[in-house]
């Protein structure tokens, strides 16, 4: 069931990212664009939690969180940015 | 049994991440689409995180909680990272479908 | 007392962390995270003068419950909207005056009202009276504005500020 399963996640989690980089390319705005990178961050870590399933390996845990982090930070960064002019006031 | 809500639960993350990002691809202006990720893809990754942490708890002994780490970090993270995405998006006054709110005295536009 | 251990709470969940993030419960993670849990807040305490007190906890029990199952609901919700096709949405800029005073018990409405049904907490008004909502498919929005005070606001108030 696991086996039949898996491969059709991958496939939607993988289209999702076809979307959101679609959504990245055409923008039209910055805050647009903002968000796909957001969601392209929050896709990757769904694959590779998938991943970490598939391949019974629960060493991608850690890449996961640190993506988690990296793209919540960065999210807020560039946000920021987008609000004022500067990042670190 | 656990198979199958393993299995319940991995197509349901996955469906749901898919929805999020359809919605970040159709909708028409950007405050619609913020929606799409905070809710959809967030739900998708924990509902993921879930499946990933029964699984470990399974196959290894011992249960493996870490999961709940990242469920948590993302649900406490997506609404902030969406507030601020509106809030910059406001700031630049995007298009929007709907009457943008009254930017009188209590609505500032621009910043401090 | 109060300068050693300045944030009781903070110390508790922040060794639960720890414990989370090693992923074992043995007696030196145990230390390790009550000694972290215990240093981290005193070294930063500068930067959170204020104490959270949680005045009801089954309240927040209650809370949590609501909010877990507004989340899975939201979700559900939101997603037949985006099958449903973008040309019925009736999306709208809600304003949501706020009772709330303290930063936590706001932060966390806001938090609240992006992760439930269809509306994303767009700004916060200089004063910090004012919520502004985006919603995405509004029929009544004083209806909406009711239900968000009702349901979210009043218990957030009962938690964290006491009834006045």
């Amino acid at each position: 069931m696991l086996t039949t399963v898996i491969p059709i996640a991958f496939a939607l989690v993988s289209l999702a990212f076809l979307l959101s980089f679609w959504r990245l390319i055409k923008g039209p705005d910055a805050p647009d664009r903002i968000l796909a990178l957001d969601t392209l961050y929050i896709n990757t870590l769904a694959l590779l939690v998938l991943l970490g399933i598939h391949l019974g390996s629960a060493i991608y845990f850690e890449a996961a969180l640190l993506i988690a982090m990296m793209g919540f930070v960065g999210t807020i960064a560039l946000c920021k940015y987008l609000l004022r002019g500067d990042i670190i006031e | 049994m656990i198979d199958l809500l393993l299995s319940i639960l991995i197509l349901t993350g996955a469906i749901f991440t898919f929805i999020g990002s359809l919605g970040l691809a159709r909708l028409q202006d950007f405050y619609t689409r913020l929606h799409g990720p905070t809710k959809a893809t967030t739900l998708g990754v924990g509902c993921l995180l879930i499946a990933s942490a029964l699984y470990f708890s399974i196959r290894e002994e011992g249960i493996s909680l870490h999961e709940v780490l990242v469920t948590l970090f993302l649900f406490i993270t997506a609404p902030v990272s969406a507030h601020l995405l509106a809030k910059a998006a406001l700031h630049l006054k995007l298009k929007s479908l709907a009457p943008p709110p009254a930017q009188g005295s209590d609505t500032p536009p621009g910043t401090h | 007392m109060r300068r050693l251990l300045p944030h009781p709470l903070l110390t508790v969940t922040l060794a639960i962390l720890w414990l989370l993030l090693v992923n074992q419960l043995s007696a030196g993670h145990v230390v390790l995270g009550a000694l972290l849990g215990w240093l981290i807040p005193f070294a930063t305490s500068d930067f959170w003068p204020e104490q959270i007190r949680i005045r009801h906890p089954l309240a927040l029990l209650r809370y949590l419950a609501v909010f877990l199952y507004d989340i899975v609901r939201g979700s559900f919700q939101v997603a037949a909207l985006i099958l449903r096709g973008p040309t019925r949405l009736r999306p709208a800029f809600i304003q949501v005056p706020l009772v709330l005073r303290t930063d936590l018990a706001i932060s966390l409405l806001a938090n609240t009202i992006s992760l439930t049904p269809g509306t994303v907490s767009a700004w916060l008004s200089e004063d910090r009276r004012t919520l502004i909502v985006h919603t995405l498919d509004t029929g009544d929005a004083a209806a909406l504005v009711t239900e968000i005070k009702q349901r979210y606001e009043a218990p957030l108030k009962q938690i964290f500020e006491g009834s006045e």
